[in-house]
């Protein structure tokens, strides 16, 4: 059959041998769109622990270093689990509703 | 120019497996493949195999073991028999798409039940669809060179598939023959170092081993039986080198006295031997009969076997194993879809006998070709020497 | 070297691994999953020279639908039952072709991951064998979410009494999961094996410390994680730190180590908080009675005595002055 199926990724002699992929290549796939509630970060409250980094299941928060001392969400990949806001000590992180 | 000596089929398996300078062997016991490892085990013991020898607490983790460690980039042998085969199973589904070129001897056995420890061909066929590349062994001498071909066939960068070499149990494994033993001056010329075409590498990482969803799933599996229909390609290559070093010339398909015949008979493994004397008998009798062998059962050698077949008028098909409840067995199956969709119209036969170590005699050989040039077979195959 | 002698470099706030993680983000793990937490702590906190070996689960579909990958370092998943086996063949692959000179010019740990029923259930007989062969980089990993998750919450052998799955249902005749939790960790230890430990992703440090410590130590390790699911435990997403802490302050997961047979608590729990604190929280002990609280609290408060006479009788000594 020379028409693909209208869902295939690639003709089977296109596919990497062993059926490979890169590492880390899922970042290309952004988990942002299941959100329905997102991570707001008040930085007058913030302390600067490492709670929100640490626990993050999606690996969402960046350390933005000494100078800066908070966390950034990268919120292409924040699923909205609100994990961070939960275990926030200082409660500087509130989940908000996303506008449609 | 190697040494003959009088050796017992398995141990020249290990010693075909240590000239390749095999560096990962995972295997659990099974009659009747232990003789392999066994001497395989002992190599490594006694310094003469600098390899590390894995011993797994089942087929399922030895093959599971065989195929980390061929992913790892070592070059990786494993021997199994009928149930240990069975148990294999799942992962000799896995090792062709995952591309490890795994080599794999199988003393051929029968499947259970009933447990059952003698020869015939359930074993391998229960995975003829796995995407392996089967050769088959029908003398020791074969068994050791075709162990030698298997790496260099499976570890080619244009194949990069696993294979298994099948021999014969008890009736071939356990004999002792006289089989020259090659120089590793020569084997270093016939098989290059294994050159992974992936590996788990720390300085380059890949992921193995992905989920294939709906859209990818089919292509998937075709780029493995793209690679495996090519792969004959390389066989041949490998074996025409191989005669260029050893001398000793092999085919997909090999044949006996058949120019002239009128009935072929169709066989695998050790019983062909006994065929051939049948053959002799008959041709002294003044019956038109011959032999064709198939050496490669997968991938398929379909246009080799159509030309060893063009001009016999009767083909009789032997089987090795039953298919409970099928039309005919396994090769039957295999060489009537392929003759019947080309132009010949050979009156095939199909012949199930050998099971679970029943004898094969050159007497059965004489019955078949009667009965596939009597034109009295009405049945899709015919079970050999059943007491009913 | 005593395996307890094995110097490891401590994860703490000042040294935390710095840089992008070792599993990247874009995994399709469900909102808030503590297993995933657990992975990407454990794999940051090895940095990416190692091999990874999955078993199908859970962790395996979400971080590998072909064409991506979120592991960061070399990965094979081979099928469910078998990530022991296969990583005892990458380890042996590796050591030899080191000894041949053809690669791997340093030691490689091989971490296998696999979930509960790849561990304790389908894949022990491959782990026992593992751990038996005593294969010198060895790293085997629980990620104990408590269920078949990937399958739909099934109950496995370390599904907790009184839990209700798919398929220990609660009903007329049931209460849900009517046996006790396998231990695991004790299964390993009797192999002989150098390090044992539990861990859990609330505490962050310990967890991340553990893997190094396994992975410094030659031969075989094996750590059980508490891997909170919020979709199998019938819990809000926000709530996977929240029940690790609770597992440990009633004493329902401890946190130890066994080293070469001998046992360390790392986490003393001499005032445990009521275990109707831990179940409130989770949809799948909706169902138990004042009465099968108290027989739960019973039963693990006196498991947890049995480890704590065992950490007495057999603790983990300080290394011998030279």
């Amino acid at each position: 059959m020379n028409k693909p199926a209208s869902d295939a990724l690639a003709k089977a002699g296109d596919l990497p041998l062993g059926f490979t992929a890169k590492p880390g290549s899922t970042v290309a796939f952004k988990t942002g769109d299941w959100r329905s509630v997102r991570p707001v970060l008040d930085r007058e409250k913030c302390i600067y622990c490492g709670f929100c980094y640490y626990y993050c299941p999606d690996g969402v928060y960046q350390d933005m270093g000494k100078d800066e001392k908070y966390y950034k969400a990268d919120l292409d990949y924040c699923k909205g689990c609100g994990i961070c806001a939960h275990e926030c000590p200082k409660k500087a992180i509130e989940m908000t509703l996303e506008e449609v | 120019m190697g040494k003959r000596i009088g050796i017992e089929v398995s141990l020249a398996v290990a010693e075909a497996v240590k000239l390749a300078d095999t560096d990962v062997v995972a295997a659990y016991p099974i009659t009747p493949q232990t003789h392999i490892v066994e001497h395989l085990s002992e190599l490594v013991a006694d310094g003469e195999l600098n390899a590390a020898y894995i011993p797994v607490e089942s087929e399922h983790s030895a093959m599971s073991s065989c195929i980390g460690s061929s992913a790892a980039g070592a070059r990786t042998f494993t021997a199994t028999s009928s149930q240990g085969l069975a148990l294999m199973n799942e992962m000799i589904y896995i090792a062709p798409v995952l591309r490890t070129p795994i080599i794999l001897a199988i003393a051929n056995r029968a499947l259970s039940a009933p447990i059952n420890i003698w020869n015939d061909h359930s074993d391998i066929m229960s995975v003829r669809d796995a995407g392996w590349i089967a050769l088959f062994a029908d003398n020791g001498q074969e068994a050791l060179d075709m162990t030698l071909a298997s790496y260099r066939i499976g570890e080619d960068p244009a194949v990069s598939l696993p294979v298994s070499m099948n021999i014969d149990g008890f009736t071939l494994s356990h004999f002792i023959e006289p089989i020259l033993i090659p120089d590793q001056e020569e084997v270093d010329r016939f098989l290059p170092p294994f050159k992974p075409s992936l590996q788990l590498d720390i300085k380059n990482p890949i992921s193995i081993g992905l989920l294939g969803a709906p859209e990818c799933y089919t292509e998937a599996r075709k780029a493995v039986d793209n690679v495996l229909r090519n792969s004959k390609k390389t066989v041949l290559k490998a074996f025409e080198e191989f005669d260029a070093v050893f001398g000793r010339k092999y085919n997909l398909v090999e044949t006996y006295r058949h120019e002239d015949a009128e009935t072929v008979i169709v066989t695998m493994g050790s019983i062909s031997e006994t065929a051939m004397t049948a053959i002799d008998e008959m041709r002294d009798q003044g019956k038109k009969v011959g032999l064709v062998r198939i050496r490669l059962w997968r991938p398929f050698p379909d246009e080799e076997f159509l030309a060893a077949v063009a001009h016999a008028k009767n083909v009789a098909v032997v089987d090795r194993h039953m298919v409970l409840g099928c039309s005919s067995g396994p090769v039957g199956l295999e060489v009537r879809s392929l003759v019947y969709t080309s132009k010949l119209r050979p009156v095939i036969t199909n012949f199930v006998l050998g099971l679970g170590g029943r004898d094969v005699t050159r007497d059965n050989f004489k019955h078949i070709c009667d009965r596939a040039s009597s034109g009295e077979v009405q049945t899709r195959y015919e079970l050999v020497g059943v007491y009913e | 070297m005593r395996a307890a002698d094995v110097p490891y470099e401590k994860v703490t706030v000042k040294n935390f691994p710095k840089g992008p993680d070792s599993l990247a983000p874009g995994h399709r793990a469900c909102q808030g999953c503590g297993e995933v937490l657990a992975l990407r702590l454990l794999l940051k906190a090895l940095g990416t020279e190692f091999i990874a070996v999955s078993a199908t689960g859970c962790m395996e579909v979400c971080t590998g639908p072909y064409p991506q990958s979120a592991w960061r370092m070399p990965w094979i998943h081979v099928a469910f039952e078998n990530a022991a086996a296969v990583a005892s063949g990458v380890d042996e692959a590796t050591q030899i072709l080191s000894k041949k000179g053809r690669g791997y010019d340093r030691r490689i740990p091989v971490i296998a991951v696999a979930g509960d029923g790849g561990t304790a259930d389908i894949g022990l007989q491959a782990l026992s064998g593992a751990l038996e062969r005593h294969h010198k980089n060895f790293v085997y990993v629980c990620l104990d979410n408590e269920a078949y998750m990937n399958t739909g919450i099934q109950r496995s052998s370390e599904t907790p009494f009184g839990a209700a799955t798919t398929t220990s249902p609660t009903g007329s005749r049931s209460k849900g999961q009517y046996t006790w939790k396998k231990n695991m960790p004790a299964i390993a230890a009797a192999h002989n094996v150098p390090y044992v430990a539990t861990a859990n992703p609330a505490f962050q440090f310990d967890l991340m410390s553990k893997i190094r410590r396994a992975a410094a130590i030659e031969g075989p390790a094996y750590i059980h994680v508490y891997a909170p699911c919020p979709t199998g435990w019938r819990m809000k997403p926000e709530l996977a730190i929240e029940s690790g802490r609770l597992a440990v302050s009633t004493r329902i997961f401890p946190l130890y180590e066994i080293i070469d047979g001998c046992y360390e608590i790392n986490r003393k729990v001499a005032d445990p908080k009521p275990i109707a604190d831990y179940f409130k929280i989770q949809g799948r002990f909706r169902h138990l009675k004042e009465d099968d609280v108290a027989y739960i609290t019973e039963r693990v408060n006196a498991d947890y005595e049995r480890l704590v006479e065992l950490s007495e009788k057999f603790p983990v000594k300080a290394a011998p002055q030279a």
